[in-house]
């Protein structure tokens, strides 16, 4: 015990240490929340209307009052297109021919172009997406005037557990296990590398401790800081981003409770085996960097290729983004997550028993 | 000659911890193979549920569209309990239901509803999803209306057209941004801790008491890792284009010239936070904490900066990383824009002068 209180003085003493360890996460979880978003607001967008004709005007109308579209400008040229979308003025041009009110009326289909920036494929296709919703809904408008037939089926779409497609509800609780992460695989995979180098860890094995309990004073601090940190990052979570908290708490820490174990044992793996501090943070950034990317926090492990969905499964990241989003969105039972709990207990205990192996090791 | 003498002991410490050169060369490789592959917005055979109630020809010709497509793998259902059963399991991403009076439907003037439901918790994907079926309906009702020499009543048609990536490949767009966070990582890790490490094992001392200038120190850190920053960097391009397929529409040089700027920018605010730190677990603390985590979610690499609320798109802008992206991605799929390229190039410029400008001040040869 008296181990755990002085490596968290160790820890905290320094003003600096103890600042950089508390103050960013919470301010990031702020940031981050806002800024990661796929949802597409205000695109900006110009448009090239060569026929000027009431109807015409009504396509416009239907862009000009839509949240999504933000109009920068209206051009009068064709080779006014090139350099509003290399600069990146507009993300999207809509041209609307000379033709269009005429092969309206004469009952042909009048043909509109959408010139989409591809720069960004995401953001390129949701925008092309946007699009096409306001011109079916023109569409429906025309047809319901002049009495044609619809087509013979007609889509109608539903999003269960998140109503209005808010990628917010899907990145925030994503946040708390990155950032949680971050903290824990830091504080800990320097810990011993930071004795080893002051000399200060030779002491330490001379002591009467046996290498278990140096092992369970270095986990320790790790394991409360990291969630008294992830407690913090979903209050916040749940009561500013007001992102639905549908599941059951005890759920959540379960999986909380072992995803900060698999993280430090990680942590102290990799301190076990390096010898400076420079080695030590290499190291927590060659898994940590890996470990976010390739956790489904962004983009999905569904969308990878077999062999890098099969090396994710190491990953107990990947586990935990599964487990607190099934339990904010979906309300997932803790029996269903059975099959995501084990495998970060695993990852634990592996990595625990191999740092644990290092330690003593190094004795001799 | 005191440089020279510098750069020289500089060299020789990274060529004796292999950490340095693993930094600078293993990790781009590791990295950009991990994740070139690994980050990838572009769905392919999504699993979905396809409930056809009452087997007949529509509802196998509606099918048939689902088998053809290579963004889906239906699974034919026959009933709504089932398919939902397998949506709350996550086996099936969405539901596609074809009621029993599908085919009376068809024939009524009204026509007949589809119902579509997806599984919303990751929205992005839910909606790439909603837009590949409502592609492979609008395809469908193409093949029946010439089947049946029914004309559709569709009066406005969309012609679409994507520049500077027609196949909407996410691939184009996100090897360019890696480049950009693997050099953000790799500037700034190089130079976090070195002056850190200096302070800690009483070595500036030592340093202080020689006739060398804070301005040698400083170029004597630099240029040795500006050197094997621009190896890796070269390194990430040649795979960018060799073995992602990327292509190259702008100038290689424009590429040199924004990649030594950026390089400016990152290893000096390594060489920022190393020297206020003079501690290597808060300098490698705030290094990963201030450079990746902004470089990867503020700066344009996926999430659209537009779109993000007023004050956090002020903040974006002390992300160098943004300024580079925004390089990268032109000068890779649209060529040497200029009116993009030069105010960027000239942030980077700024920044760069602002962090080593701001290290220099801050590094005097002083003990406290």
């Amino acid at each position: 015990m008296a181990l755990v209180r002085k490596e968290f003085m160790a820890l905290l003493k320094d003003k600096k240490s103890r600042v950089v360890v508390f103050v960013p996460p919470i301010l990031q979880v702020l940031v981050f929340g806002y800024a990661a978003t796929f949802d597409l607001k205000n695109i900006p967008y110009a448009i090239y209307n060569e026929d000027n004709s009431g109807i015409s005007r009504e396509l416009e109308a239907g862009f000009y009052g839509s949240p999504n579209f933000q109009q920068i400008s209206r051009i009068l040229r064709q080779d006014e297109i090139k350099p509003l979308i290399d600069k990146r003025q507009a993300l999207l041009v809509l041209h609307i021919g000379p033709q269009f009110s005429r092969d309206l009326t004469s009952g042909r289909p009048a043909i509109v172009q959408i010139i989409v920036d591809g720069r960004n494929s995401n953001t390129a296709m949701l925008a092309m997406n946007y699009a096409r919703t306001i011109i079916n809904g023109f569409n429906n408008q025309l047809r319901e005037r002049n009495g044609g037939a619809g087509p013979p089926a007609m889509l109608e779409a539903r999003a269960w557990f998140n109503p209005n497609l808010e990628s917010r509800w899907f990145i925030v609780p994503g946040i708390v296990g990155l950032l949680t992460l971050v903290v824990t695989v830091l504080v800990t995979s320097l810990s011993v590398a930071r004795e080893r180098e002051q000399g200060t860890f030779d002491q330490l094995l001379v002591t009467p401790l046996r290498p278990v309990e140096i092992l369970m004073g270095k986990a320790l601090p790790g394991f409360i800081i990291g969630t008294a940190e992830a407690t913090v990052i979903i209050l916040v979570t749940v009561f500013w981003f007001k992102v639905p908290l549908n599941g059951s708490i005890i759920t959540l820490y379960t999986g909380l409770v072992l995803f900060l174990f698999s993280a430090i044992g990680v942590g102290l793996m990799i301190s076990s085996v390096s010898v400076t501090q420079q080695q030590g943070l290499l190291g927590a950034f060659l898994f940590v960097v890996p470990a976010i990317i390739l956790s489904g926090f962004t983009t999905p492990i569904a969308n990878m290729p077999h062999l890098i969905q099969n090396i994710t499964l190491i990953n107990p990241m990947r586990y935990f983004m599964v487990v607190i989003r099934g339990v904010f969105l979906e309300g997932t039972p803790f029996s269903m997550l059975l099959g995501q709990f084990w495998p970060m207990a695993v990852i634990g205990l592996c990595n625990l028993v191999l740092a644990g192996w290092m330690f003593r090791r190094r004795l001799y | 000659m005191r440089l020279r003498g510098l750069i020289r002991k500089e060299f020789l410490q990274v060529l004796r911890d292999p950490s340095s050169i693993a930094i600078a060369f293993l990790m781009p490789v590791f990295l950009l193979l991990l994740f070139g592959y690994g980050v990838s917005l572009d769905a392919e055979h999504v699993p979905i549920a396809l409930v056809a109630e009452q087997h007949n020809a529509d509802t196998e010709s509606f099918a048939s569209a689902f088998r053809q497509s290579r963004y889906f793998d239906p699974v034919i259902m026959t009933n709504m309990h089932d398919a939902v059963e397998a949506l709350n399991s996550r086996k099936v991403d969405g539901i596609v239901d074809l009621r029993e009076d599908f085919s009376r439907g068809m024939r009524n003037p009204a026509g007949a509803p589809i119902q579509v439901i997806v599984n919303g918790v990751d929205a992005n994907n839910a909606r790439l999803v909603l837009g590949y079926i409502e592609g492979v309906w609008a395809k469908w009702l193409e093949g029946e209306s010439l089947a049946n020499r029914r004309e559709l009543n569709i009066p406005v048609q969309v012609q679409e057209r994507v520049w500077f990536n027609s196949e909407l490949r996410s691939r184009n767009f996100i090897v360019p941004g890696l480049i950009a966070i693997i050099m953000t990582l790799i500037g700034t890790l190089l130079t976090a801790m070195i002056m850190a490490r200096e302070w800690e094992r009483g070595t500036m001392e030592a340093l202080m008491v020689t006739p060398v200038t804070i301005r040698e120190i400083i170029l004597g850190k630099l240029i040795p890792y500006y050197l094997l920053g621009m190896g890796g960097m070269i390194l990430s391009v040649a795979m960018a284009i060799g073995l992602f397929g990327v292509p190259l529409k702008g100038s290689l040089w424009v590429l040199f010239a924004a990649s030594s700027l950026f390089l400016f920018a990152a290893l000096g605010m390594g060489l920022l936070i190393s020297v206020v730190a003079r501690n290597q677990f808060v300098a490698g603390q705030t290094a990963i904490i201030a450079t990746f985590l902004p470089a990867f979610i503020l700066s344009g690499f996926l999430f659209d900066i537009s779109s993000m609320p007023k004050p956090v798109q002020v903040i974006t802008h002390a992300i160098a990383a943004r300024y580079f992206i925004a390089i990268l991605q032109t000068v890779f799929l649209a060529g040497n824009v200029w009116s993009v390229i030069l105010p960027n190039a000239a942030a980077l410029l700024l920044m760069a002068g602002f962090f080593l400008g701001l290290s220099r001040r801050k590094s005097r040869k002083r003990l406290e």
